[in-house]
């Protein structure tokens, strides 16, 4: 079986600017990733979680083509990606809807970036409005929807355009709890009726084990695979309470065992460079003998 | 009156308890709008019926001061012999045409600046220090190159106006959301669609600020220009009123001038409402 995406040899640098206050710039370089390799398959629903700061979001990017690796390469469908494309959707965190379009219209951008006719893209935006719950509320703007409704309106958007690939960036990490676990099984209802292929990046373990077949896990900075767990669930839409298996709590501890240390290492990073930062390196180093 | 019949019909066909929370709700509606008309429009009655009675009362001198009733007379008078409507009309036409001069060039020029972000960094200290030297100050150089004509005074409104639009469409550019650009870039848009679809768009309310102030500036300056040199208009008629002590028709000039400022205000609003509807109701 050939995979669908194919992430080889991939690393990124990035040169921070870092203006705290009365200090000067200071120029870094920052290694965010480190020799990824990572296959997924067609119509495979993959999750990638990490610590925060491991560059999750960078790889993300990476594969939407905003940004090019410094070295190695991502393939889709054995070509590699040149550039930001229609056959790759992305769902933010922070929803990026077009405040002065409707939920419809905003669904029918890109759409209308593909070239599709007017009433045709009426039509098939308001399918998607539909698949993602929210008939009656296609004439709304962005300001008059919750956060659940607006994240469903950018999950309509990406799909609407029918990418081979739907990368999702945390697109739950800024909504309330239950509207969040309403939100996964909506989206695996959607995956099981679209068969797309998802990449989806979170920091939240249960998230991922509930969400993904296969789940891959990242090292704190500068991020690596750390390991792919499995997922074998079956179907996770007709299991009642999944939650609460004893295969997924298994399998959830086995993913937290492998974060903790990503975690707390990440942690101390981000310590250690916000102290730096100020100058004091005496303190940094009191600190961290603390730590 | 038709139509009121006919709702109290419908009403009355309600059953009693609806229909007495409906006439508490028009009840508590009027009452609302009452209380709305009244905090808007107090002030300004008070400061009208004080301009009224203080000279009569002796309290200020009348000749200097007339009273308003006098001052709506002198104004009538002028409307009826044509003159407001003229010296209105030469106003309008060299405030508007300014303003509208100093839109089609100052948006244009301003959304390409702000585009190509090393240029806006290198001209928005020139362009700050364009905006706060005061048109008037510049007026002498204006007459003195143009003339005393028409053309200097279209080019002095000009000058105020283009100031504020070209710093807010700007500004308007440079802060449109990053993730809005990232989202459509990752769609694949051109860079040309990006800026017609995002750019654009998106800096349409900062833009109507900058055209609000624009089209505050442009009466505010043009009727001092008027006053230093112009054989029409209003702020003519105010000075030359003044100089042959015709102090009602002089007031009545200035009326003029604040009624014509508050209804551009509000025009320019009312469109900034409807072009950025997307953005209201957070005061409801």
């Amino acid at each position: 079986m050939t995979a669908k995406i194919s992430i080889q040899h991939v690393q990124k640098t990035f040169r921070i600017k870092r203006n705290l206050g009365h200090l000067k710039e200071v120029l870094q370089p920052v290694s965010a990733l480190q020799d990824i390799n990572l296959d997924v398959k067609q119509g495979e629903f993959m999750v990638i979680v990490g610590p925060s700061g491991c560059g999750k979001s960078t790889l993300l990017d990476l594969l939407a083509g905003l940004t090019k690796p410094n070295s190695g390469q991502i393939l889709l469908d054995g070509k590699a990606i040149a550039g930001p494309n229609l056959d790759r959707g992305i769902v933010f965190q922070q929803y990026a809807l077009f405040p002065w379009k409707t939920a419809l219209a905003n669904v029918e951008f890109g759409l209308e970036t593909k070239g599709v006719g007017w009433k045709e893209r009426k039509q098939i935006a308001q399918e998607y409005i539909n698949l993602v719950g929210l008939a009656g509320f296609e004439h709304r703007y962005p300001h008059e929807l919750s956060g659940g409704m607006k994240q469903r309106v950018a999950i309509a958007r990406s799909l609407a355009y029918d990418p081979e690939v739907l990368l999702m960036d945390e697109p739950f990490a800024a909504l309330d709890a239950q509207t969040r676990e309403t939100l996964q099984s909506e989206l695996l209802r959607i995956w099981e009726t679209t068969r797309k292929t998802i990449i989806f990046i979170t920091h939240g373990i249960e998230e991922a084990v509930y969400l993904g077949q296969r789940v891959a896990v990242m090292t704190s900075r500068p991020g690596r695979i750390k390991e792919v767990i499995e997922v074998p669930f079956e179907s996770r839409t007709t299991e009642e309470d999944l939650r609460s298996n004893p295969e997924f709590v298994r399998i959830r501890h086995q993913i937290w065992d492998l974060l903790k240390d990503e975690v707390h290492r990440a942690q101390e990073q981000e310590k250690d460079k916000s102290l730096k930062a100020t100058g004091s390196k005496s303190k940094v180093k009191g600190v961290a003998s603390d730590g | 009156m038709a139509n009121w019949g006919t709702g109290e019909i419908l009403v009355r066909l309600d059953n009693d308890k609806r229909a007495g929370s409906n006439s508490a709700n028009v009840l508590r509606w009027s009452i609302f709008q009452l209380s709305r008309g009244f905090k808007v429009s107090v002030a300004i009655l008070v400061f009208l019926l004080l301009w009224e009675t203080a000279p009569r009362l002796g309290l200020v001198n009348t000749t200097f001061l007339p009273p308003l009733s006098e001052v709506l007379q002198a104004w009538w008078r002028l409307l009826l012999s044509g003159d407001l409507a003229d010296h209105a009309g030469a106003s309008l036409t060299r405030s508007i045409g300014g303003f509208l001069l100093a839109i089609a060039a100052s948006i244009p020029i301003g959304l390409a600046i702000g585009w190509w972000k090393p240029v806006a960094q290198y001209l928005n200290p020139l362009l700050e220090l364009f905006r706060n030297t005061a048109a008037l100050a510049i007026l002498p150089v204006f007459i003195l190159l143009l003339g005393l004509g028409e053309t200097s005074k279209i080019a002095i409104v000009f000058y105020a106006c283009a100031f504020p639009l070209l710093l807010n469409t700007i500004s308007g550019v440079r802060n449109v959301d990053p993730l809005l650009i990232k989202s459509a870039r990752s769609m694949g848009l051109s860079p040309l669609s990006l800026f017609r679809k995002v750019i654009l768009p998106a800096s349409v309310p900062t833009i109507f600020v900058g055209i609000r102030q624009a089209g505050a500036s442009s009466i505010l300056v043009l009727v001092a220009a008027e006053m230093v040199g112009a054989k029409e208009g209003l702020g003519y008629l105010i000075q030359y009123t003044q100089f042959s002590f015709q102090i009602p028709e002089m007031y009545a000039g200035i009326i003029s001038i604040s009624v014509i400022g508050v209804i551009i205000n509000f025009l320019l609003v009312l469109l900034e409402k409807r072009l950025t509807s997307w953005k209201q109701s957070y005061s409801e």
